[in-house]
């Protein structure tokens, strides 16, 4: 019992805040997660409205060139895909810099970490909305159509509400695959929460603590976002005839 | 939202960009005490830290410490991300395909490191029918697989060769090979001190062990090379050198 | 067929194949005349191919407890099953791995007599801590797909079979199993290509599988991209075996609905 104790009691001691505690270093990195994360999300978000309505309403080229990336991205592993357009994206950026005359840049952790997230997010977020705006009752718009509601107004006052509400629980899981996505960012050497951790657990050979403490504080990240999302999801979806019976 | 963490990604990566004069001096992101490590506040610390700051001051250069994933940090440097390898990385055939290497800084024995009490030493006969660890992408990968995987039981990598000292404590590996002085530092510690100790100095290879630490530099970069060496030979010549090295070591490390 | 005769598809399938011919002429790819590294390749694969399917079965054999403990369950049997998935689903499949591995092994030293005992030879060796991660991630991803399953068969049924006085695992066995396993089965497919992009993080734990090769291969080598893209195509291949099994194993049980 006293081993366990004293094992304790060293845990508290290594997850200080304020150094030699790695407290700090952990919150940092998790801070690092959460930016790239969001950035990702709202890249993958901005790829996806552009690529899902690419997919529906664009010519038979974008279709397929758009089939064509969320495939491939859908079907390689995302680790294999961070490594290549890490190297790739920088690369070209550099060389294209180069070509002109300028100087190399450096392209920041956080930049890069969010601009890979960012596409890989992009493909999954394509399926998602367009999923969502193919599930909005057609009757609706057709509804508006024959009321003579142009186009524009239309699609903000009825697609958009509508497809929303369903893209939400979508959207959800692809924020939360976000948030641990980033993990894999620190098997390429960016700086968060994950690579935090293992900087830690090398350094101290206190493995153990420093696991669990970064479990449970993505655990306590993805719960958080659950409970946001759903109380979004409720306020998406008011006003709208509930479903099944 | 979206939009202020655009702007803010946006804002980082052009704000690095003002800073694209400095000189960017690559270090493994992995620790790799004595030489680098992170502590609790981030910061890197150790004795090539110290050493790249001192070159860095005789070379009259501005120079700034990039962590970089070990295993990306060659593709880092020649793709443009940093400009310098100061990474206790060996100057091998192999890499100065790639690269090119300032004239070496230091250069120390390669150890075999095994469990207290059980008989081994650094020939391929004693350690057949072992498992070895070595950490990925380095000098003792390559000697291991030359020399030691016929006739080991398994040849295990890791990402650094901290998991590889872990995995040495656990049990699950009989042996590794690593650097002595890095080795050493693992063995001061608490678990180091409890399971392991140093078996022996391999046969030397210099082809595959290399001709000791260099720093790393990009093909055709011979301004920056020429600067790199003369800065070496004068922290040796007037003393910070062997100053630097009486904080961490109790003996020189620049071999022979 | 017609679908890709059309004009722009040929010439997307043209530039497509320019670009792969490209891509065999001016890159290299020497390496891959090595036999030790053909070699390597292939046990890679091999490994990749046999943790995804051991993964799977017995994460899905842990699934179905779970997710009927979740859709039907006493408090006491739901409730934890439900904090099972919740962390599992909430945390790093890395962290998971690091955790049993690095963790775990962390305190082997403070236990005595743990290198006599029978589990060692087990505990030594990486794959079974990839096993064991692997599996109950996919139990606790798919034990909230299978009780979405479990709760959408149609509760009228399960009446209907009490109603006539089925013993409750016949009822389960006969009605309730094998309709929740077929509402999942289209999701499987997609569910195990999922599974399969989660196996190179097993190379962290010093597994060599398919992408443990890819990067000895560039570190050797030093080349960046090429092992990259024969990677890529390696579990292109392999997702696009996947799609097509579970299509197969579609058809062979025709979607009939109530």
């Amino acid at each position: 019992m006293t081993a366990f104790g004293a094992l304790a009691a060293s845990s508290l001691d290594l997850l200080a805040y304020a150094p030699p505690g790695w407290g700090a270093t952990l919150l940092a990195g998790l801070r690092n997660s959460v930016l790239i994360a969001f950035g990702a999300f709202g890249l993958g978000l901005a790829i996806g409205i552009g690529g899902a309505f690419g997919k529906l309403y664009g010519g038979p080229i974008t279709r397929d060139l758009l089939a064509v990336y969320t495939t491939i991205v859908r079907a390689v592993p995302e680790l294999v895909l961070i490594l290549f357009l890490y190297y790739a994206v920088t690369g070209a950026v550099n060389e294209a810099l180069l070509l002109w005359g300028y100087e190399r840049i450096q392209i920041s952790g956080v930049a890069a970490g969010i601009a890979v997230l960012g596409v890989v997010q992009g493909a999954y977020a394509t399926e998602v909305l367009r999923g969502a705006i193919l599930a909005v009752p057609v009757g609706q718009i057709e509804a508006a159509r024959a009321m003579g509601m142009p186009p524009v107004l239309l699609a903000w006052r009825i697609v958009f509400p509508l497809m929303l509400a369903n893209a939400i629980p979508g959207l959800a899981n692809l924020w939360l695959v976000a948030t641990k996505d980033t993990a894999l960012l620190g098997v390429v050497g960016f700086a968060e929460l994950t690579k935090a951790t293992q900087q830690a657990a090398s350094t101290t050979k206190a493995f153990f603590t420093f696991l669990t403490a970064a479990g449970l504080l993505y655990l306590a990240l993805s719960l958080l976002s659950t409970v946001v999302f759903h109380r979004i999801e409720a306020w998406a979806r008011k006003g709208q005839k509930r479903t099944g019976g | 939202m979206k939009k202020i963490a655009l702007a803010a990604a946006l804002a980082l990566s052009f704000g690095s960009a003002a800073l694209a004069q400095q000189v960017k001096v690559g270090i493994a992101a992995e620790p790799y005490p004595p030489f680098a490590a992170p502590d609790a506040s981030g910061a890197y610390t150790g004795w090539e830290v110290d050493i790249i700051g001192a070159v860095c001051k005789a070379a009259a250069l501005d120079c700034a410490i990039t962590p970089v994933a070990w295993d990306g940090i060659i593709p880092a440097l020649t793709s443009g991300q940093i400009d310098m390898i100061m990474a206790s990385m060996s100057i091998t055939d192999e890499r100065l395909k790639t690269i090119d290497f300032s004239d070496k800084y230091y250069n120390t024995p390669t150890v075999i490191v095994g469990a207290k009490g059980v008989q081994m030493d650094a020939t391929p006969e004693s350690l057949a029918g072992k498992i070895i660890g070595v950490q990925v992408s380095t000098i003792h990968e390559a000697y291991v697989q030359k020399y030691f995987a016929a006739g080991a039981a398994e040849v295990k990598t890791y990402q650094t060769q901290d998991e590889a000292n872990q995995d040495l404590a656990a049990g699950r590996i009989d042996a590794t090979q690593a650097d002595s002085v890095a080795e050493q530092a693992f063995l001061d510690s608490e678990a180091g001190k409890a399971c392991c100790e140093i078996k022996g100095t391999v046969a030397d290879d210099a082809e595959i062990l290399g001709k000791g630490v260099g720093a790393g530099l990009r093909k055709g970069e011979d301004e920056l090379k020429g600067k790199i060496n003369a800065a070496i030979k004068q922290i040796r010549e007037d003393g910070t050198y062997d100053a630097i090295t009486a904080k961490y070591f109790a003996m020189s490390i620049y071999g022979n | 067929m017609r679908d890709w005769l059309q004009p722009h598809r040929v010439v997307l399938i043209g530039l497509a194949v320019a670009l792969v011919l490209a891509c065999a002429w001016f890159l290299r790819w020497d390496w891959l005349a090595e036999p030790k590294y053909q070699l390597l390749i292939v046990q890679g694969i091999w490994r990749t191919l046999w943790i995804l399917v051991v993964t799977m079965v017995i994460g899905m054999l842990l699934a179905v407890p779970l997710g009927l403990a979740q859709a039907a369950g006493p408090w006491y049997l739901a409730a934890p099953a439900r904090a099972f998935c919740s962390v599992i689903r909430g945390t790093p499949l890395l962290l998971q791995l690091w955790l049993l591995y690095y963790g775990l092994g962390s305190l082997f030293p403070s236990i005595p007599g743990l290198r006599e005992s029978v589990l060692w030879p087990y505990l030594r060796q990486a794959w079974p801590y990839a096993v064991v991660a692997l599996s109950l991630s996919v139990a606790g991803y798919e034990g909230e797909v299978m009780r979405g399953a479990f709760k959408g068969v149609p509760h009228g049924q399960l009446e209907a079979a009490k109603a006539m006085g089925m013993p409750r695992f016949t009822m389960f066995r006969r009605i309730w199993l094998p309709q929740a396993l077929h509402r999942v089965l289209p999701t499987l497919g997609g569910e195990t290509v999922l599974q399969l992009k989660a196996t190179p993080l097993v190379s962290t734990i010093t597994i060599m599988d398919t992408y443990a090769v890819a990067g000895r291969i560039r570190q050797d080598t030093f080349i960046v991209y090429e092992p990259l893209l024969m990677l890529a195509v390696v579990y292109m291949a392999i997702t696009g075996l996947i799609v097509l099994m579970f299509r197969w194993f579609e058809s062979r049980f025709p979607s009939k609905s109530a």
